[in-house]
């Protein structure tokens, strides 16, 4: 008999259907993946199962667990269940603990709730199950408050206290979205590991594709509330028989067609030639023989609080001595693990924060604060998050001129702003409108509009597609790509996204800790990486197996 | 943790320094001479320059600012020149009245405003949320002053179970406090109120926060998450308006002392500015000063033992 079975599972905010006819069956022991992108009512679906629905709302329909109506039971016997029966962990490890109470307490108040047991006996299973989930105890004390573990940690205590009493269930709602690729490898693994080891049946819900290929037995694909299609893992992704499945694969592998690209093998040959003569690959890669952006030796050092009265600021060399160069034209891609440096780097080439070493110049001008503002017009960048990059107050026409400012507004500025909203896909009726009128991937359109509006020669992006679902993302990316084609833009593609930047860039650099540690053409670099670290991040980076995809390659147009 | 409280220690000494320079200041450039004041409208010239010179008014004013504090360290207030008493004798008489009387409208004020915040945080956007706004927005809206005066209509006139006004001293103290249970509640109300608010408002913020949701994914109830998560966490603005709070009730009392002729630290200073007795003013400003800021200092001592963060910053 199955575990879980949801039947046909309505559910609604006054009168606005949500969830449509939901049906979904899971074994012990399973591991299910439960895909779709934002909106499509995955976590709702979780939320039925735990009976945490907001309020509002209102399910119709069975769920079935262990023979149990949940969807019937008081609220009470929903408390019996919950973390008892059923764990669930959820996206944002920084925000999931109280950040007042110790994580053993918080690992013990589970089994204390459920088993009226003494406090120390529970704070001795608490640290049986700490170390069960990768955090033993002589580095990890239960007197941990959860400000002093990192984001990786923090999602194994509440992995710690979801499973503290082995439910049967367990649900992660995007368990590791927020996390680097190496954390996020482990933290897969755990979950795989603990799923296997203690018969417990688990539901992935992730916008990842990739992830699930890794993981899951068997996949279901949501879209619009409604489950479109479910099946085991492989062949699903082998041959999926609903076109929206077909679509989302095609996009999470998505490559522009406008960034032509020599072969990867000949590149990487000649890359190799080209360096032994002492030629940078900049000069190889941009169509003109000079430089854009040199950043030489750049240097940010910070100081932190004196551990001592007296004693000296200890240094943080967040940004230690990185050089590298883009041409004209350009697709540079800077890849690595938060905290390595990344956004630090992406200041000093903005010209916001001063170096301590090195230099950094645009084209003629030196980077720096005391730029002049003409100056600033050269270089753009767009941001991570679409809903809060933008003022609400003011109408897009007034956002996309924004960067006028550096260089005085032309007189025929609305004219501009209605040719930069058409490039980006928009109609130029769009200016009058308020930001909160468009969708994630509009608003990353109307970031781009702004960014090209004064011409500059060169766009930072900064995790610009990292919020975006998949497909938005696959057109947001060709979008880029025919913009660089015709204004002949140079990008810095920052990403923690692997495969995003292999598909979008022609060089790469990696950074760890303050430093470049490898770059070089990025077929070759994502083929053969020389510096270890470069590997590690590539074997940690779910993918979906080539040969699953290869059956149907560029058969499914986007939509 | 000790780093923090050195750290703390050192802005309120300097915020005391600045204060007392600020103070001395003021009272300098408020117009009216207190020998002329003291020796009435047809008083000779030589008199009052007498007068001034007996007084040290006639000193250079940073000898006499280094004069006031370094009289003030050791304890020192100088002489009040209405009463010509020590300053200290007259503000330690007083205090004995006021400090009694804003603790217990604090511990009046927090008394009503935690269950009241709590019940409505957990009824939001329900009857009784509502009920609790509602009562809190009359709260705040009505003046003290007026509230003070319907208490005394009803508890002390019409049932009298409470003294209308005065004190009787401390010899008796169930007098005592019989005396101030009323003008304690007339300050507490208002402060209640808002502390109310801001509780209701702060832990429904919280209530929103990730972490409750792990709680009640651990199978807490709701009132469990409320109380055992969200409670603590709630605390910090509401330590905040409460620091804020008690000095405003050691301060703001005049109009409550004046309603009940309550001898208290308010009436003494206000006296004092209609007297000119400025060594007085000084004085007591200074002691209201210290009061603020030491109430501040207690705060953030308070917001160190909630918030584990501030103890050991990572």
């Amino acid at each position: 008999m199955s575990l879980l079975h949801i039947d046909t599972l309505d559910l609604s905010f006054a009168k606005t259907p949500i969830l449509r006819g939901v049906t979904l069956g899971l074994e012990p022991g399973e591991i299910l993946g439960l895909v779709g992108e934002s909106g499509s009512g995955k976590s709702m679906t979780a939320l039925s199962v735990m009976g945490l629905l907001p309020q509002g709302a209102r399910a119709t329909g069975r769920i079935w667990l262990d023979g149990q109506d949940l969807l019937a039971l008081s609220e009470r016997q929903m408390c019996a269940l919950r973390g008892n029966q059923i764990g669930m962990i959820f996206q944002e490890p920084m925000t999931a603990l109280n950040p007042l109470m110790t994580i053993g307490d918080q690992v013990a108040e589970t089994l204390m709730v459920h088993r009226k047991m003494p406090r120390a006996e529970a704070r001795a299973i608490a640290r049986a199950k700490l170390d069960r989930v990768g955090l033993p105890g002589p580095r990890f004390p239960l007197s941990l408050y959860p400000h002093e573990l990192s984001g990786g940690q923090r999602q194994r205590v509440a992995i710690a206290l979801a499973i503290a009493l082995q439910p049967r269930l367990l649900i992660a709602d995007e368990p590791t979205t927020a996390l680097d690729v190496t954390t996020q490898a482990e933290v897969l693994n755990l979950l795989r590991d603990l799923a296997r080891a203690e018969d417990m049946a688990l539901i992935l819900i992730t916008h990842d594709l990739a992830v699930v290929a890794g993981m899951a037995d068997r996949v279901a694909v949501m879209r619009h509330g409604q489950i479109v299609e479910t099946g085991p893992t492989e062949p699903l992704f082998r041959a999926p028989r609903h076109p929206y499945t077909a679509q989302l694969l095609a996009a999470s592998t998505h490559r522009p067609k406008a960034a032509a690209r020599p072969g990867p093998a000949a590149e990487h040959e000649y890359f190799c030639q080209e360096e032994a003569a002492g030629i940078s690959s900049w000069q190889k890669y941009s169509k003109s023989d000079a430089a854009l952006l040199r950043v030489a030796g750049a240097t940010r050092i910070y100081r932190l609080p004196r551990p001592r009265p007296f004693a000296p600021h200890p240094e943080l060399r967040a940004v230690d001595d990185v050089s590298f160069q883009i041409g004209p034209g350009e697709s540079v891609g800077l890849v690595g693990e938060s905290g390595c440096g990344k956004s630090t780097l992406t200041r000093a080439i903005l010209g916001l924060d001063p170096l301590q070493a090195g230099s950094i110049t645009l084209g003629a001008h030196p980077v720096g604060p005391g730029m002049p503002q003409a100056a600033r017009a050269d270089v753009q960048v767009v941001f991570q998050d679409p809903y809060g990059s933008f003022n609400p107050r003011q109408r897009v026409e007034t956002l996309v001129a924004e960067p006028f400012h550096l260089t005085g507004r032309p007189a025929d500025w609305q004219d501009r702003v209605a040719a930069a909203l058409s490039e980006v896909g928009l109609a130029p009726e769009d200016g009058a409108k308020f930001i909160h009128e468009f969708s994630g991937g509009q608003r990353q359109r109307i970031a781009i509009a702004r960014a090209l509006i004064i011409r500059p020669k060169l766009i930072v992006l900064d995790e610009a597609v990292s919020a975006l679902d998949v497909r938005v993302r696959a057109q947001v990316l060709d979008l880029l790509a025919t913009l660089q084609a015709s204004h002949d833009l140079a990008y810095l593609f920052i990403s923690h996204d692997l495969s995003v930047v292999r598909n979008v860039t022609t060089r790469c650099l990696v950074m760890q800790a303050g430093r470049i540690v490898e770059q070089g053409p990025t077929e070759a670099l994502f083929t053969a990486p020389r510096h270890p670290y470069t590997a590690e991040l590539l074997a940690a980076a779910p993918q979906i197996p080539p040969a699953w995809m290869e059956d149907r390659a560029h058969a499914t147009p986007l939509v | 943790m000790v780093r923090y409280i050195l750290k703390r220690l050192i802005t309120l000494a300097a915020s005391l320094a600045l204060a007392s320079v600020v103070i001395f200041a003021l009272i300098e450039v408020t117009p009216g001479d207190p020998a002329s004041f003291m020796l009435g409208l047809n008083a000779a010239p030589e008199t009052v320059a007498a007068l001034r010179d007996q007084l040290g008014l006639n000193e250079a004013l940073p000898l006499r600012y280094l004069q006031w504090v370094g009289g003030m360290l050791q304890g020192d207030f100088g002489l009040s020149y209405t009463y010509k008493v020590p300053v200290a004798d007259l503000v330690a008489d007083r205090l004995e009245i006021s400090a009694p009387l804003a603790l217990i409208a604090l511990a009046l004020s927090t008394a009503l405003a935690l269950p009241a915040g709590l019940w409505a945080a957990s009824r939001r956007g329900r009857a009784g949320d509502a009920l609790v706004m509602g009562a809190t927005q009359l709260g705040i809206a009505v003046p003290n002053f007026w509230f003070a005066m319907l208490l005394v209509l009803v508890f002390a006139i019409k049932w009298q179970l409470f003294p209308a006004g005065g004190f009787p001293g401390w010899s008796d103290p169930l007098a005592a406090l019989r005396a101030l249970t009323l003008p304690a509640l007339a300050l507490a109300l208002p402060q209640a109120a808002i502390l109310a608010r801001v509780l209701r408002s702060a832990l429904i913020e919280t209530l929103g926060q990730d972490y409750i949701r792990t709680a009640r994914a651990k199978g807490l109830s709701r009132g469990a998450a409320l109380t055992r998560h969200a409670l603590r966490n709630a605390l910090i603005p509401v330590l905040t308006i409460l620091g804020m709070q008690f000095s405003f009730l050691l301060a703001g009392a005049i109009i409550i002392e004046n309603v009940f002729y309550i001898p208290g630290l308010g009436r003494l200073i206000f006296q004092a500015i209609t007297q000119r007795d400025l060594i007085v003013v000084e004085s007591v400003v200074m002691i209201l000063v210290f009061a603020v800021i030491a109430v501040t200092f207690l705060t953030d001592l308070a917001y160190a033992l909630v918030d584990p963060r501030l103890r050991r910053p990572a």
